[in-house]
């Protein structure tokens, strides 16, 4: 019996032949990242175990992103960002992305791949649960808590159950309008919240070719909202053309073997995929937005690791072109090379940032923001009972700060096309095709310039 | 955590899919964990995410909960990777979680970290029990008790993480097994 990717990559980490699931390995771990929330407390507990003097086990497999809390006034965030810096001066570390400097960047789980902190059959592990983000780029990638990442730290070794695989294979291509988001949405539906729990959630098919990256890393993003530890896309040309422009050599393609073992195979047709929204309060209340079309909202959201990358910007622009919002609506951009994208990237005679404001939407700074609440200042933060649309990854009660409000989930999309409305509205029908079809192009062509002027700081 | 073999306590009833926000509200993960002082906070707001129809865990002015043992659904502690979601929890003075099933991070969070038992029922518990009843769980025999009226319930067995538990975490159970040395400062 052969292995599937997951365990190929797991058994290379645990130097042994073979691993089957419900093996508990120890396997060596690449990368380790941590962000401004967990950061501190892990080495905290780093110092508690391992002594105040101790070192990493290694200071350049260690990524610090601080992203969470940044544009705030909170001194507890605050003192957290003194943390990091005290923490990143002790141990020497040369990949600190750190706020208020040249080098910020923003969402961590975006910051890794645009940095090139992802490697194909890697192991990385980051003390956030969308660190399966990174699985997009055939990498394991899965998040854990302080204690583990304290552990990493200073033997850069963690135990690992090893799951099974569930795989999911896409086909066809997604019609205008319809996004990864969409495809996510109706996969944690049918799984449940819970459903994919201890697995990973492979990814395959001709339809996952037809997907950029950014919509690839939207897929594993969301998979530990099915409960998965990881999520992962075996790479192809698309992914070694990413990774080559972010200063990454692919590698080898590496698959599962044909004879590997799934728990469960699920089959999607992309082409008939109409968008999804997952209704308050769970990512798995997810419908067609034809069956909830027209319900009434205050509040619409575009940002975060899952709905703030360069595509979700310009899917959301493709429909806010020419138009003005209804609602209350906030668009956070999940790093500054996506801020820099806005202003890059035209649609006709106008950059993405000018289409935004022109349709009245608030534009906030590269982070987390909203999506998880945070401190009572942060933008777009909600505070009553708005009934929000989003574009990020939760929806239980509280998440984005109010446990009085309604948050359902979207692709950015429906999010702009819903805050344009100013109800839930299909976004199908407020797409230019045509533009649509040329998102790729109008990336790459935006990639050039950017991946040129970043160069030298690289 | 104490290798404690039989625990008492009040139950806290919630229901299914309780994530780490409600555990824990984000805008709170502000406060050090470490400092003794700041970190009763993590008490003080332990579970205030729920909604309101699920009564309240920690009454206004307190810092520790009088409830000691959580009774929960299916996949209890999904969400967020946040350590802080156990730590509020033990730091309340909850000694044990009973759920249906726990989020993978959670769970693994609870016992790497020595905060608290993750324990696991196939009854629907927290359909039977009301917040505020007593129980008794005694892990040799992996029996829960209802005071009430004696009606017992199995609990599942703790399975391969059981040498962690019994270590107190994961950084016991790396001493056991000589992986890192055991001259750091020790836990209390």
């Amino acid at each position: 019996m052969g292995m599937t990717l997951t365990e190929k990559i797991l058994a290379r980490g645990a130097g042994k032949a073979r691993v089957e699931p419900g093996d508990k390995v120890w396997v060596g771990v690449d990368v380790l990242m941590t962000h401004d929330v967990c950061g501190p407390p892990t080495y905290a507990i780093f110092q508690r175990e391992f002594g105040s003097q101790a070192r990493f086990w290694d200071p350049d497999r260690v990524v610090v992103i601080p992203d969470h809390y940044i544009f705030t006034e909170d001194p507890h965030a605050r003192r957290n960002l003194e943390e990091l810096r005290r923490m990143a001066h002790e141990q020497g570390l040369r990949y600190f992305y750190d706020a208020f400097s040249a080098r910020y960047s923003g969402v961590c789980h975006v910051t890794l791949a645009e940095k090139g902190h992802v490697r194909p059959g890697s192991i990385i592990i980051g003390t956030d649960s969308h660190t399966c983000t990174a699985g997009a780029f055939g990498a394991f990638a899965t998040g854990v808590g302080n204690t583990d990442a304290a552990f990493v730290l200073g033997t850069g070794k963690l135990w690992l159950r090893v799951p099974e695989t569930l795989r999911v294979v896409l086909h066809g291509q997604l019609a205008p309008g319809v996004m990864a988001k969409d495809v996510i949405l109706r996969l944690i539906g049918d799984l449940g919240v819970d459903g994919a729990n201890y697995c990973a959630l492979e990814f395959q098919g001709e339809g996952v070719g037809t997907l950029s990256v950014d919509e690839r890393m939207t897929l594993c993003n969301m998979a530990v909202e099915a409960g998965a530890k990881n999520g992962l896309i075996p790479v192809d040309d698309e992914t070694r053309r990413y990774l080559q422009a972010h200063g990454v050599d692919g590698g080898e393609a590496e698959e599962g073997d044909p004879t590997a073992e799934y728990a469960q195979t699920l089959e999607y047709r992309l082409d008939v995929l109409p968008p999804q929204v997952a209704r308050p309060h769970s990512p798995a209340n997810s419908i067609p937005v034809t069956e909830c079309e027209g319900e009434p909202l205050t509040t619409a959201y575009l940002g975060s690791c899952t709905g703030g990358k360069v595509e979700d910007f310009l899917a959301a622009a493709i429909v806010l072109k020419g138009r003005r919002v209804k609602l209350d609506t906030y668009a956070v951009p999940a790093t500054v090379a996506v801020q820099r994208a806005l202003n890059q990237i035209r649609l006709g005679d106008k950059s993405l940032r000018e289409i935004f404001l022109e349709a009245g939407v608030k534009l906030g700074e590269p982070s987390c923001a909203a999506c998880l609440g945070g401190p009572v200042d942060t933008f777009g933060r909600l505070r009553g009972d708005e009934v929000a649309i989003s574009a990020t990854n939760r929806n239980f009660p509280g998440r984005m700060g109010s446990s009085k409000a309604q948050i359902y989930l979207a692709s950015p999309a429906t999010v702009a096309a819903s805050a344009v409305e100013g109800r839930i509205t299909d976004p199908r029908r407020l797409v230019d095709e045509e533009t649509w079809r040329r998102r790729a192009e109008i990336v790459a062509r935006q990639e050039a310039v950017v991946v040129s002027s970043d160069a030298p700081a690289a | 955590m104490e290798e404690q073999r039989l625990l008492e306590g009040l139950v806290f009833v919630v229901g299914d899919n309780v994530d780490t926000d409600q555990i824990i509200p984000a805008q709170y993960l502000v406060y050090s964990l470490t400092d003794p002082e700041e970190s009763k906070n993590y008490g003080r707001y332990a579970l205030s995410g729920l909604p309101s129809e699920w009564g309240r865990f920690v009454e206004e002015g307190q810092w520790q909960s009088r409830y000691s043992i959580v009774v929960a659904g299916r996949n209890f502690g999904c969400g967020s990777s946040r350590e802080h979601a156990p730590a509020a929890l033990q730091i309340a003075g909850v000694k044990a979680v009973v759920a249906q099933s726990y989020a993978r991070i959670f769970f693994r969070n609870a016992v790497d970290g020595g905060f608290l038992l993750p324990l696991e029922t196939d009854a629907p518990l927290h359909q039977v029990l009301r917040t505020g009843e007593k129980v008794q769980i005694d892990l040799s025999s992996g029996l829960l008790r209802r005071v009430e009226d004696g009606s017992v319930y199995h609990l599942k067995p703790i399975g391969d993480v059981e040498a962690i538990v019994r270590a107190g975490g994961l950084f016991g159970y790396a001493r056991q097994l000589g992986m890192i040395r055991s001259n750091a400062q020790v836990r209390t």
